[in-house]
């Protein structure tokens, strides 16, 4: 099967000087849960706000390499940067409802997109929500302000904000980072739900997170991407020395 | 003394300046009111004047003195806001961003009196407008720039950036982002911005004193080119220019004026307050 996204000998450099991504290589395949994992500044957000492009709003980095989306070079000339951006959708690490109510942030992407059947609308509220396991919750409140909800709830309605979009690709930058052990719970189950429909790549909360849900992991240290394998591999019998000991604890 | 003695005096010390501010506000206030609100009546307020100004009402200038801060507003809010818009979310860090900010800076420093001038030469003469309600709606315009410009801009910095980025995320343009996400939430700043550079704008006496404001119009003025009386001019007038002008009207004019800048700067407080408290971030 071809490659979801894939990434070739990208380099990364921001303004200042700080070397984020050194010489990245790797395919994320269709519908797998592929999970970036490694210490904090080793380049894992780095490399997620490249693969939708959210890294334009950074000026003066340096960029080389090719990332390729559907076969697709994403800095292509023809590639329309905000369609990449509603096909490959962020989930941030901190959940950041928009200001207004829950039913005006998932139709805010859609509207953007130039959307404006209401049963088209009300129907992608509703198929959101459903997925991200929150339209019980919500439905009959849709109009309420989306800041009242708790930690979890605001993070899957940013999950169910991200598909509303009807996305292929999902990035999700720690998203269970703020939130408590069943919130996190809920949310790794819905994960598990969406690896059907959609290709997924996560930066994990913990090494642990990282072994619950990834068919494929990486492990990143330093801006290099040290090791890469089927989760059972990664996480029974890694295969490098650097890897095993983050693994197993002995640093990170 | 001791340290918990000079602790007691400083704090006191400290109250009693900032108290001090309080004294000159309430005593030309409460002064303009009790001695004015004597003249204040319906027929003050909607008649023309009479006999030299000495008896009637200021209705022409109370009504110049709106439509001239109308005027103001329609001059100065796009080009301000547009401009705000321009240095909040699209100037980089180069060298005509640097001269734009130095203008805005020196704009806010030339004394109003130059404005005045000003106005005169380019609108009033050079553009042919004349002396007109339109020479001082662009002269009090350009003087209140500065003011809204630099409140504009920092309401507009003030919205969260995450929600930029949560916005283009979603695959909004920056103008879409801008749009939607951001010029909402700074409206009230921008607005309480634009209510205080208009109050003072109702205000000013020397911008409007050679493109518009006239000595005495028995009437009300019927375009944009009209001449028309304004407040302060008339304040100044009466009380400099008018022998035998009674003390009364004086005052009645001082706190009609008064009451005008002061209810603008209270409106301004009062979106400033209602929006800090309905807002949930």
């Amino acid at each position: 099967m071809p490659a979801k996204i894939s990434i070739q000998n990208v380099h990364y450099t921001y303004a200042d000087g700080n070397e984020a991504l050194r010489n990245i290589s790797f395919d994320v395949q269709p519908n797998e849960v592929f999970v970036l994992f490694g210490p904090a500044r080793s380049g894992k957000t780095t490399l997620l706000r490249l693969l939708n492009r959210l890294s334009d709003l950074t000026e003066g980095a340096d960029f080389r390499g090719s990332i390729t989306f559907n076969g697709v070079d994403i800095f292509g000339r023809a590639v329309d940067v905000y369609n990449l951006r509603r096909s490959i959708s962020m989930v941030f690490a901190i959940p950041t409802p928009l200001p207004g109510s829950i039913r005006a942030n998932l139709t805010y992407g859609p509207l953007m997109a130039g959307i404006r059947d209401k049963q088209v609308l009300e129907q992608r509220v509703e198929h959101s929500l459903q997925q991200a396991a929150l339209w019980d919750e919500v439905k009959d409140r849709l109009d309420s302000s989306a800041m009242a909800l708790s930690g979890g709830q605001k993070q899957r309605l940013c999950l169910a904000r991200s598909l509303a979009m009807e996305p292929e690709v999902i990035l999700l930058d720690n998203p269970t980072s703020g939130l408590d052990p069943l919130s996190t719970s809920v949310v790794e189950e819905t994960l598990q739900e969406l690896r059907e429909r959609y290709t997924i790549i996560m930066v994990p909360h913990s090494v642990q997170q990282a072994a619950r849900v990834a068919d494929r992991a990486g492990f990143m240290l330093d801006g290099e991407l040290v090791e890469v394998a089927q989760a059972e591999r990664m996480f029974l019998h890694p295969q490098n020395k650097r890897t095993e000991d983050y693994i197993t604890g002995r640093f990170g | 003394m001791s340290r918990q003695q000079t602790q007691r005096l400083a704090v006191i010390l400290i109250t009693a300046v900032a108290v001090l501010v309080f004294v000159p506000v309430i005593l030309v206030i409460s002064y303009v009111i009790l001695s004015g609100i004597g003249t204040i009546n319906w027929e003050f307020l909607t008649a023309m004047p009479r006999n030299g100004m000495t008896e009637g009402g200021i209705m022409p200038a109370i009504v110049g003195t709106l439509v001239l801060t109308m005027g103001t507003a329609i001059v100065s809010m796009p080009v301000s806001i547009l401009a705000a818009i321009y240095l909040a979310e699209y100037a980089k860090d180069n060298k005509l961003t640097r001269t734009i900010r130095m203008a805005i800076v020196n704009l806010a420093g030339i004394p109003s009196i130059v404005y005045g001038l000003f106005g005169l030469g380019a609108f009033v003469l050079a553009a042919g407008f004349g002396t007109s309600i339109l020479a001082g709606a662009l002269t009090l315009g350009i003087m209140t720039m500065p003011v809204v410009i630099s409140t504009a801009e920092e309401a507009i910095t003030a919205v969260p950036q995450q929600f930029r980025t949560v916005s283009q995320s979603l695959g909004a343009t920056k103008w879409q982002t801008i749009r939607h996400q951001v010029l909402p939430h700074a409206l009230p700043g921008i607005l309480t911005g634009m209510i205080l550079g208009l109050s003072r704008a109702a205000g000013e006496t020397a911008p409007i004193l050679f493109t518009v404001a006239a000595f005495y119009v028995p009437t009300l003025p019927n375009s944009i080119f009209d001449q028309t009386m304004a407040l302060p001019y008339h304040l100044y007038v009466i009380s400099t220019q008018v022998p035998g002008m009674p003390l009364s009207i004086q005052y009645g004019t001082a706190l009609v004026l008064l009451l005008i800048t002061l209810t603008l700067t209270l409106l301004a407080t009062g979106v400033r307050t209602s929006v800090r408290r309905r807002r949930d971030w």
